[in-house]
C-alpha cells in the first residue's frame, strides 16, 4: 500500500513541479525544498493534492517539513493520517 | 549620453570603413537622435550617436585633440567637468568647446590611463591615441553605461550596443549556454560574458588597452569595505548622518548640470523622493517628474507618487502600466536588453522613458543605487535573519520574523517555523558560505532550469554558475562584515547586470533617455562603504543613516515608508485571453522545439497551469518569464525564425 501511495505522491510532483521532466531521479528521501521542485506556494499545492487525492485533512500544524520534505516522509504521514482515522 | 563605436585592425584597411561605420551607428541611432559622426584613419574608425546635452553647439563626436593625435568617441556624463576644467585651464591649458568632452582629452593628455581616477561620472568611451597607435576603451566604476567588443578577422570592434558589433560581418548571434545558466541562476550573465559566444563586456571600473591586435584589460576601481573588525568611520551618528546628506546633495547637484532641462523619475518610494527634493533645490523653474502607475492594484504606487509630487510642486507626468501594455511592448523591451530576463520590471520602465521623450526632456535622476549602498533590499535584512536563526537550531520564534520580511507574499504568511527554516536555507554551514546572503535567491531562481531541454543540460553539465562568482571574489572579501559582503555581491554583480543595465540604460536608452544616478555617486559610495552596518541596517529598519539624514526633506509618510520592492505583474500580463498572437506562437511545442533551449512537454505543461489567470510563485514565475524571453530573444538576435519581426520597432 505505501509503495501505491509513494507512485501516487511522486507522480504528482513529477507532473506538477517536474513539469513531467523524468530524467532527474527523486529518492525516497530526496529533499523536495534543498533541490527547489517545492517553494512555498509548492507547499500549499502538494497540501491541497494530499487532501484531495487520500481523503485526510493535513492540519496547519502538521504542515512541517517532517512530514512534507521527501517522497518517503509524505507516505509515512498519509499512512499515518489513515490508520488513525480508520481508529 | 550617447553611443559609440569603432575598430582597429592589426594591419591594413578594412576597405568598407565608412559603410562599416554608418551601419553600426545606425543600430544604435535610437541612443543618440540629435547628431551622428565617424573618424576614420589607416587601420581605425570611430563612430558616434550623440544625445546633445552639454555642449550644445560644440560637442560634436568624434572630438580631436589640438595636435590631432588623440580621437575620442565617448557616450555618458563627466558630472565634475566644471571643476576639471577649472583645474586643467590653471595649468595653462586652452579649451576649444564647452563640453565634458573635451576634458576627457585633456586630462588623458596629462595623465593616461591614471585619468580615470579623477573622473566622476557616468560612462564609456573609446579614444584613440595616435602617438601609441593604441586604442584606449574605459568604462564608468560602477556599471551605469555600456560597452561590448569582440575580436574578428584580426580586427578588434566595439559598440555601445550588441545590435552594432553584429552589423560587422562575421559576427555572429550565437548564444552562450553559460550566459543562460548564469541568467537562470544570478539574474544576468556575469561580464565579461554576454548573451553570446565571443561577444564580451568589459566589466564596471576596467580599462582595456588594444594595441597591434592584442587587448590588455586592467581594473581601476571596485567597491571596497573595511575589515570587520576595524576601519568603520569612527565619526557620531549625527557627523555622519550631515556628511551624507552633504553628499548626497552636491552628487545631486553636479547632475543637474546640463544645457537641457534635467527632470526626475519619482517612484513613490524614500529613494527617488530624496533625489527630486534635492534636485528642486538645484533647479531654478519648476521641475518635471515622471511616474509609471500599475493596473494591478498590488505594484501600485501611485498615491505615494502624488504626495511626493504635490509636496514639491513639481510638473508631474505619469502612465499607467497595464498588464496588456507589458505583454505588447516585451519584445520590443527584449530588443532592448539585448538579453533575456526573469522578471518583467523592466518593461514599465520602458514606458516611463517613452512618457519622459514624449514630454521633451532627454535627462532624468533616478533614485536608484540606494538599495546597494545603504543596505535597502529586503535581502539584506533577510541574511541578517537568516544569520540570527542559524545561531540557535530549532528555534520556533526565530524563523518567525521571516513572515514580517515578505508581507506582499501571502503563501508564506501562512507557513510554519519549519518550513520558513527549510525555505530560507536555514544551517549552521551558511554562516561559513561566502554566498550565504544570496543562496535562496539562486536556489529559487535555478529551480526554472528543470525547464531547460536536454540538449542544453547537456552542455552546460557542471558548469556552476554561482561557483564561477564566488571564484571572483577578492581575497579581502572573507574579512568584511557579512552585510558589507552580502552588499558587495549586489553592487558588483546585480547591479551592473541586470539593475543599470535591463532595467536602467537600456528602457531608458530605448527612447533616447538619459538617467543619472546621485545615490551611485563614487564619493557616497565610498563614504557608505565605512558606515558600521548598523547605520544603514539598524535592527530590521533598512537604509537608516539616509532616512536621519534626509528626515527634513520629505513629508513624514515618505520618510517612514517600509521598502516596497519595484515589482511588475509577471505571467499574468501574458496569460489573458486577449493576449497578443506572438505570445503563443513563441511558446507553441513546435518554436520551443525549433530552438531547442527548453522541453516542449514541459513548457506546454507550465502554459496550461498558467491558464488565463498566469501562474503563481516565484519559482514558475521565472520560468515562465524566462521561457518566454528567451524565445524572443533567440528568435530577434539569431533571426532562424519569422517571429523576428515581432520585435521590430
Amino acid at each position: 500500500m505505501t509503495d501505491a501511495i509513494k507512485t501516487n505522491i511522486r507522480n504528482f510532483i513529477v507532473e506538477n513541479f517536474l513539469f513531467g521532466d523524468t530524467s532527474q531521479v527523486i529518492e525516497d528521501a530526496t529533499s523536495l525544498i534543498d533541490n527547489g521542485y517545492v517553494d512555498s506556494t509548492g507547499v500549499l499545492e502538494l497540501v491541497m493534492f494530499l487532501e484531495q487525492t487520500f481523503g485526510i485533512k493535513v492540519a496547519d500544524s502538521e504542515i512541517v517539513p517532517a512530514n512534507l520534505d521527501s517522497i518517503g516522509a509524505i507516505a509515512a504521514y498519509v499512512v499515518g493520517k489513515q490508520q488513525s482515522a480508520a481508529a | 549620453m550617447c553611443g559609440l563605436v569603432g575598430y582597429s585592425l592589426a594591419g591594413s584597411e578594412p576597405g568598407q570603413g565608412r559603410e562599416l561605420l554608418r551601419a553600426m551607428t545606425g543600430a544604435i541611432a535610437h541612443r543618440g537622435p540629435d547628431a551622428d559622426g565617424i573618424w576614420l584613419a589607416p587601420g581605425v574608425g570611430l563612430g558616434h550617436r550623440r544625445l546633445s546635452i552639454v555642449g550644445l553647439a560644440d560637442g560634436q563626436q568624434p572630438m580631436l585633440s589640438v595636435q590631432g593625435d588623440l580621437v575620442l568617441v565617448y557616450n555618458g556624463e563627466i558630472f565634475n567637468f566644471v571643476e576639471l576644467r577649472r583645474d586643467l585651464e590653471a595649468r595653462g591649458r586652452r579649451f576649444r568647446t564647452g563640453s565634458d568632452t573635451e576634458v576627457i582629452l585633456h586630462l588623458y593628455e596629462e595623465m593616461g590611463e591614471a585619468a580615470l581616477g579623477k573622473l566622476n561620472g557616468d560612462f564609456a568611451f573609446a579614444l584613440w591615441d595616435g602617438r601609441k597607435r593604441q586604442m584606449l576603451l574605459a568604462r564608468d566604476r560602477v556599471g551605469v553605461r555600456p560597452l561590448f567588443y569582440a575580436m574578428q578577422g584580426g580586427g578588434f570592434y566595439f559598440a555601445s550596443e550588441i545590435k552594432a558589433l553584429l552589423t560587422v560581418p562575421g559576427i555572429e548571434a550565437e548564444i552562450d549556454p553559460f550566459a543562460l545558466d548564469e541568467i537562470f541562476t544570478l539574474w544576468a550573465p556575469i561580464a565579461p560574458r554576454t548573451g553570446f559566444k565571443d561577444i564580451l563586456e568589459l566589466p564596471p571600473g576596467h580599462f582595456m588597452i588594444v594595441r597591434d591586435g592584442v587587448a590588455k584589460i586592467s581594473r581601476y576601481w571596485d567597491f571596497d569595505f573595511p575589515d570587520a573588525v576595524d576601519g568603520y568611520d569612527p565619526r557620531s551618528e549625527d557627523e555622519l548622518a550631515e556628511e551624507v546628506l552633504a553628499l548626497l546633495d552636491d552628487a545631486t547637484r553636479i547632475r543637474m548640470r546640463a544645457d537641457v532641462p534635467v527632470g526626475a523619475y519619482l517612484s513613490g518610494g524614500l529613494d527617488s523622493s530624496i533625489t527630486t527634493a534635492l534636485a528642486v533645490r538645484h533647479t531654478p523653474k519648476q521641475l518635471s517628474t515622471f511616474s509609471v502607475g500599475f493596473e494591478s492594484v498590488e505594484h501600485d504606487e501611485t498615491g505615494f507618487q502624488r504626495i511626493m509630487a504635490e509636496a514639491l510642486g513639481t510638473n508631474h507626468a505619469a502612465v499607467t502600466c497595464r498588464n496588456g501594455d507589458i505583454a505588447a511592448i516585451f519584445p520590443q523591451v527584449i530588443a532592448h536588453t539585448e538579453r533575456p530576463i526573469v522578471r518583467t520590471a523592466p518593461a514599465p520602465l520602458f514606458l516611463l522613458s517613452d512618457l519622459v521623450r514624449r514630454n521633451g526632456i532627454k535627462v532624468v535622476l533616478t533614485g536608484e543605487g540606494a538599495d546597494e549602498v545603504f543596505a535597502g533590499y529586503d535581502l539584506f535584512k533577510e541574511d541578517k535573519v537568516r544569520r540570527f536563526a542559524a545561531r540557535q537550531p530549532g528555534s520556533t520564534s526565530r524563523p518567525l520574523l521571516f513572515k514580517r520580511l515578505y508581507p506582499y507574499l501571502p503563501n508564506l504568511q501562512g507557513q510554519s517555523a519549519e518550513y520558513l527554516t527549510a525555505f530560507f536555507g536555514v544551517t549552521p554551514d551558511l554562516l561559513h558560505d561566502p554566498l550565504a546572503s544570496h543562496r535562496p535567491r539562486f536556489r529559487s531562481t535555478s529551480a526554472a532550469k528543470v525547464f531547460f531541454s536536454g540538449d542544453l543540460r547537456a552542455q552546460l553539465q557542471g558548469y556552476d554558475a554561482a561557483g564561477i562568482m564566488a571564484d571572483m571574489l577578492p581575497e579581502r572579501f572573507g574579512r568584511w562584515h557579512p552585510q558589507h559582503q552580502a552588499q558587495y555581491l549586489e553592487s558588483r554583480f546585480l547591479l551592473p547586470g541586470y539593475i543599470l543595465s535591463s532595467q536602467g540604460d537600456r528602457m531608458a536608452m530605448a527612447h533616447g533617455i538619459e538617467g543619472r544616478f546621485p545615490f551611485l555617486d563614487y564619493r557616497l559610495i565610498e563614504l557608505a562603504s565605512c558606515l558600521p552596518p548598523r547605520l544603514s541596517l539598524k535592527g530590521l529598519t533598512e537604509k537608516h543613516i539616509l532616512r536621519r539624514a534626509t528626515r527634513d526633506l520629505l513629508p513624514q509618510s515618505i520618510a517612514t515608508r517600509t521598502k516596497q520592492p519595484y515589482r511588475a505583474p509577471d505571467s499574468q500580463a501574458f496569460a489573458a485571453a486577449d493576449a497578443p498572437a506572438y505570445v503563443a506562437d513563441m511558446l507553441a511545442p513546435a518554436s520551443i522545439a525549433a530552438t531547442g533551449l527548453f522541453n516542449p512537454q514541459a513548457v506546454a505543461k507550465l502554459v496550461a497551469k498558467a491558464g488565463a489567470s498566469g501562474v503563481d510563485g516565484f519559482r514558475d514565475n521565472t520560468a515562465y518569464i524566462g521561457v518566454l524571453s528567451t524565445q524572443i530573444w533567440h528568435q530577434t538576435f539569431t533571426r532562424t525564425s519569422s517571429a523576428t519581426a515581432v520585435a521590430a520597432e
